[in-house]
């Protein structure tokens, strides 16, 4: 009697294991699967190739300032005034949502490049032409929800929670940088 | 009963106030089938798992599709190139194609020899022929996207199959086409069309299993299932069965995908589509070979177009066309040698449908071509009038238990 309720319980153990060895290969396999299918949607090889861009500043004079695509975003290069790089540098980082000094921001003071992309929802700020509205720090403003950017990109007012981003770049000669 | 089928609270909750557990239960758990079903019976449900991965893999294909002539071939070569594992997407989904058709043939001959088109399951094999032209429309669309020679100038061959029709063809052709030619339109709507049929596929096949759960599966013996000791329940028995055909069905498809993945294709279709270029030797894909063969037997335009849709309506007025009440060819002794034959003859139709129309293939393809209606519409009805057939089993259980007094009592107290 005692011999088989043992044997059933081994029985039952074997089983168990069956069943959830059987369970968890089924599991494997399944997301093995469903990862190719996830994974498409991720950048393609074409896509990550076009991931650098370089741009040459030497036609871009004091005061101005051009936007270049760059994986589909736009990037904002400016051309600071000395005026500008002053405000920039001299603003107390006590005041600010996200603070950040200017020197950490733009490694060659004349020029400073930022994703132009509010970071609050997505939408592009203006302020690169001329006859925009900059805002109230003359850097850069929001029009969808009203933030406020200053000389250096960084957030002063408004609802964006950080300041403009500063995408990865370095300088190949004086007036060419290649970002990405 | 009922109310204590479930023990999960939340599924009791669910299912007394919209009862898909009761239907999934007794539809998929339950589900009395005939015990003596053979490997032949798993296709159906193999066919479901390739409609299944088709379409998933097409909507996953076509993220990354432009449907426009100027770039739909470039981006199908970005897909085998550039999006992540999309050379494996692509490669099921055309395999999925051919293995979705190896398949349903093979169920649509199970069908023809064991009888499983014979009252009372006409519509469920009426809506089945329904399934197999919708496949064949849409396969035909999908071959056309990826912009190749082989696309371009199938489709313009089996477009202008409707300019046979009489006064009308032309403008049906150019209606087909949106212009005077296969174009960026005419592609625009093959894609549209070919995303949307296979969610009509989808809704025929609810109606296919609605019929087919009436009066359940046929069986080898095609003899009706008497009573319980019949049947055993659907679960675990035949979703076990169904899963290990799945794993050997698996095990051919992975071959082909990862080592002979175009096989079944054509290499000009990696050329891009020229409309100033036929190829030299243009065939349509092997699935559609006996339907080719037959269209080209006949020498004249619109007798070929109507014999090879002809080849397809047949198959849907069968259930009338054949009298002879016994289902399974087990018990025909010569509707079995002539079902051997039609297969035959449907193998060698795909190989002539392959060859170039000319000499030796064109006589052969004219006497396949004749056998093949010779069957359905001669051999079909008369041959009850001659065949002897051979004594049916009482039940199902007969054959299976060898035919002695336990059968034999289980159908007489089937009786009383």
């Amino acid at each position: 009697m005692s011999k088989n309720s043992k044997s059933k319980n081994n029985n039952e153990g074997k089983r168990d294991f069956l069943i959830i060895s059987t369970y968890a290969m089924a599991g494997i396999g399944a997301a093995s699967v469903a990862w190719p299918l996830i994974d498409q949607m991720n950048p393609a090889a074409d896509t990550l190739a076009l991931a650098s861009t370089e741009v040459d500043l030497s036609s871009l004079e004091e005061g101005q300032a051009i936007t270049v695509t760059w994986r589909g975003k736009p990037v904002f290069v400016r051309h600071r005034t000395p005026e500008e790089i002053k405000l920039a540098k001299e603003v107390s980082l006590d005041e600010m949502r996200h603070p950040e000094t200017d020197e950490e921001r733009v490694p060659n003071e004349k020029f400073i490049v930022l994703v132009g992309v509010c970071t609050h929802l997505g939408c592009v700020p203006l302020g690169q032409k001329s006859g925009d509205i900059k805002g109230q720090y003359g850097g850069w403003f929001c029009p969808c929800h009203g933030s406020h950017y200053d000389h250096s990109g960084r957030i002063r007012k408004g609802p964006a929670p950080t300041n403009l981003e500063v995408p990865s770049y370095k300088f190949l000669s004086d007036n060419i940088i290649k970002i990405g | 009963m009922s109310k204590s089928k479930f023990k999960n609270p939340v599924v009791k909750w669910i299912d007394h106030r919209l009862p898909v557990f009761s239907f999934m239960d007794h539809e998929l758990n339950h589900y009395p089938t005939p015990k003596n079903l053979n490997y032949f019976w798993n296709f159906g449900s193999l066919a479901g798992f390739a409609l299944v991965t088709m379409i998933i893999t097409g909507i996953v294909l076509s993220m990354n599709y432009t449907a426009h002539v100027d770039y739909a071939f470039d981006s199908v070569e970005r897909i085998m190139r550039d999006v992540n594992h999309g050379w494996l997407i692509r490669y099921i989904h055309m395999n999925g194609a051919s293995f979705f058709f190896i398949v349903v043939y093979i169920h649509i001959f199970r069908g023809l020899y064991y009888g499983s088109y014979k009252a009372p399951r006409e519509l469920l094999w009426i809506l089945g022929v329904l399934i197999l032209l919708l496949m064949m429309a849409t396969a035909f669309m999908g071959y056309v996207l990826p912009w190749g020679q082989m696309s371009f100038w199938g489709a313009t061959v089996i477009t202008n199959l409707f300019s046979a029709i009489p006064l009308v063809g032309e403008s049906i052709v150019t209606w087909l086409w949106g212009g005077f030619s296969v174009d960026n339109s005419t592609l625009n709507r093959f894609f549209s069309l070919h995303f949307v049929l296979p969610f009509v596929i989808v809704g025929v096949v609810i109606l296919h299993l609605v019929a087919l759960h009436r009066f359940g599966s046929n069986n080898p013996i095609g003899i009706d299932v008497r009573g319980t000791q019949d049947t055993i329940p659907f679960s675990p028995y035949y979703t076990i069965k169904d899963l290990f055909g799945l794993s050997v069905f698996l095990s051919f498809f992975a071959a082909a995908v990862f080592f002979f993945p175009n096989f079944m294709g054509h290499p000009d279709n990696y050329i891009e589509a020229n409309p100033m270029v036929t190829p030299a030797h243009i065939v349509p894909e092997w699935y559609f070979l006996p339907f080719y063969a037959i269209l080209r037997a006949v020498p004249d335009k619109l007798g070929g177009v109507l014999f090879m849709f002809g080849a397809i309506v047949v198959l849907f007025i069968l259930p009338w066309l054949d009298r002879s009440p016994v289902r399974s060819s087990q018990f025909r002794p010569i509707f079995k040698i002539f079902f051997w034959i039609l297969f035959l003859d449907c193998i060698l139709l795909g190989y002539l449908g392959a060859m170039p129309a000319e000499g030796i293939y064109v006589i052969l393809s004219r006497i396949a071509t004749a056998y093949y209606f010779f069957h359905f519409l001669i051999l079909f009805p008369l041959l009850p009038y001659i065949e002897k057939t051979k004594p049916l089993p009482i039940s199902i259980s007969e054959p299976i238990l060898g035919g002695g007094s336990t059968a034999s009592a289980f159908a007489m107290r089937e009786k009383k």
